[in-house]
């Protein structure tokens, strides 16, 4: 009885992930265009890749790893601040919160266009903020190097649900640890180095996992503002992927990319699950 | 001692203030793209290129920015598209997202927890390494160019994430209600729909509230899938303004305007349940 439940989503399991997954790997090793037959070629897509004869290859994972660097410990860092300021005892909590959900749910296409605006280095309003309080202006989205941190910037706007996440996280501390903190002396940056850090440490891993892999993943700010540029500064490595795939039609190249995108990806989460038991604390672990 | 008392009362005065401060900032920053959105969306072009003066609010609205966007864009065929593709994705996902979440919950069968866990770990695959190979299927199934790519999956399990927000949710249900419908002679079937989803409101909001928001943002399925532009959704829509328009910011925000709007409408409405949602499993969509 459960396996007839449960069919479409196996059905799903196979069709639209083991299956392909597998087929993607094969592809890896083949030429292959949209139109024709693939065609073995073994290992050769990979060589293109790692040896640079594909010249996109290296600079997409740099630009990606530089974002990934920036962003993840930013995203990560506002949202538990807004988190912990969100969980101070005040009225209209609940409208705060939903207040700072709400860039999450815009569309991506819609928001992109509003930061474009807002971004612009001639008429837009934070190069305006910038002048009226007598900072140097920026090149954001045009500048090689202010587009990446541009780029964050946005995402740390829409960080709502890792902030809803640590909220839950924060929400479920027992308050008798700080009151024995507090009859012990203790002071509010104890209570949070003694109690809040170690309580909330799962929920921080399971943020720095989800992260970490939608950091790697990150896509539509390249494609929609940017397309990678300037001068490949915001060539991300999934937007790479999408032009191998379906502006340049070589599946083959595209499928190595993938594999190589999920061996790494798997990699880092072991890395992460591996070190997880040396700073994340279970309760009732001991 | 009573000097101290006062002292205290104070100090937690100032501090309450403070966090009011630095919240309503915060709070004000995070609207501000929203607002600007809106405000360009009323003016002049030649107003948006001006910041001296700097203009609030328009002192007068040009409502026909927004009907200039709309004889741009067939606004009304693509939502009647998105809605073909969101109706469609709604239906599968309660569906067989609930089915499957029923089976992890409350049948016990043989592999149920090697196939529970096969499912969970598809939320860490990157969905860019299946798209090529999906693309591919999808094309020797002659479905490029039509609506199967994007509604069929929905009907294949809807989704991991919302399989486990069910199953969570399911097995807070007290079991004693399933027992005393099996001591009357209800099978599963009827269990499931006649306990477990009438008393599963609430996560069905949730879910049907992802759904929506998904299928109404989403635009890399649709870019991938769709050639014809008779067939676009909005998001695919509004992704043409990009290159032609971005001089005429007016009818780009307005346009903005008008497909954000109704997220924005159905998250003010559900925005109770969906924060719970994602507070309950600790994930998100």
């Amino acid at each position: 009885m459960g396996w007839f439940f449960v069919t479409p989503a196996l059905i799903g399991f196979l069709g639209l992930n083991l299956v392909p997954m597998l087929l993607s790997g094969y592809y890896s090793l083949c030429e292959y265009s949209v139109l024709g037959e693939p065609k073995f070629i073994g290992i050769g897509n990979y060589v293109q890749l790692f040896s640079g004869a594909d010249t996109t290859f290296w600079p997409s994972v740099k630009a990606t790893v530089s974002y990934a660097i920036l962003a993840v410990p930013c995203n990560l860092a506002f949202a538990f601040a807004i988190a912990l300021l969100l969980n101070r005892p005040m009225k209209g909590r609940a409208l705060f919160r939903s207040i700072f959900y709400l860039p999450c749910i815009l569309p991506a296409v819609a928001s992109s266009f509003v930061w474009l605006l807002l971004m612009n280095p001639d008429f837009g309003l934070l190069n305006e903020i910038l002048s009226f309080c007598h900072l140097p202006e920026s090149q954001w989205l045009w500048g090689e190097s202010s587009v990446i941190p541009s780029i964050v910037f946005m995402g740390i706007w829409a960080t709502g649900s890792t902030q809803v996440i640590f909220l839950a996280g924060l929400q479920n501390i027992p308050s008798v640890y700080y009151e024995a903190l507090e009859i012990d002396g203790g002071n509010i940056l104890h209570k949070f180095w003694y109690v809040t850090l170690p309580m909330i440490s799962s929920t921080l891993f399971f943020n720095l996992v989800m992260g970490i892999i939608n950091a790697l993943q990150v896509f539509s700010q390249a494609y929609i503002l940017t397309d990678g540029g300037p001068n490949n500064a915001s060539l991300f490595y999934v937007y790479n992927l999408w032009r191998a795939a379906f502006k340049y039609m070589s599946m083959g190249t595209a499928c190595a990319m993938s594999w190589i995108l999920f061996v790494v990806v798997l990699l880092l989460t072991l890395f992460v699950f591996r070190s997880s038991k040396r700073w994340v604390y279970y309760e009732g672990e001991g | 001692m009573k000097k101290d008392r006062n002292y205290y009362k104070i100090k937690k005065a100032i501090s309450q203030l403070l966090l009011y401060v630095v919240v309503c900032g915060l709070a004000t920053v995070c609207l501000i793209p929203l607002y600007w959105m809106i405000r360009s969306s009323f003016m002049r072009n030649t107003d948006i290129y001006v910041m001296d003066p700097f203009i609030v609010w328009p002192k007068e609205m040009l409502w026909s920015n927004y009907i200039d966007t709309v004889n741009f864009m067939p606004f009304l065929k693509y939502t009647g598209n998105t809605l073909i593709i969101l109706c469609g994705s709604m239906v599968g996902v309660l569906l067989t997202a609930s089915l499957a979440a029923y089976a992890f919950a409350r049948v016990s069968w043989r592999g149920r927890n090697i196939c529970f866990f096969l499912i969970l770990t598809t939320m860490m695959l990157p969905a860019s390494v299946t798209i090529v190979p999906q693309f591919m299927i999808w094309k020797n199934l002659k479905s490029l160019d039509t609506y199967v790519p994007l509604i069929l999956p929905a009907f294949l399990g809807g989704g991991a994430f919302n399989i486990f927000l069910l199953r969570q949710f399911f097995l807070g249900i007290p079991k004693d209600l399933d027992e005393a419908a099996y001591i009357d002679g209800a099978g599963h079937v009827r269990v499931f729909f006649q306990i477990i989803l009438p008393l599963s409101k609430s996560a069905l909001i949730v879910v049907g509230l992802f759904t929506f928001l998904n299928c109404w943002n989403e635009f890399f399925a649709p870019l991938i899938y769709l050639s014809d532009q008779n067939k676009y959704t909005l998001a695919l829509g509004l992704l043409q303004f990009r290159g032609n328009y971005t001089s005429k910011w007016q009818l780009l925000m307005a346009a903005s305007t008008i497909v954000a709007a109704p997220c924005i409408l159905v998250y003010l409405l559900g925005q109770r349940y969906l924060l719970e949602g994602i507070s309950m499993t600790g994930m998100k969509a």
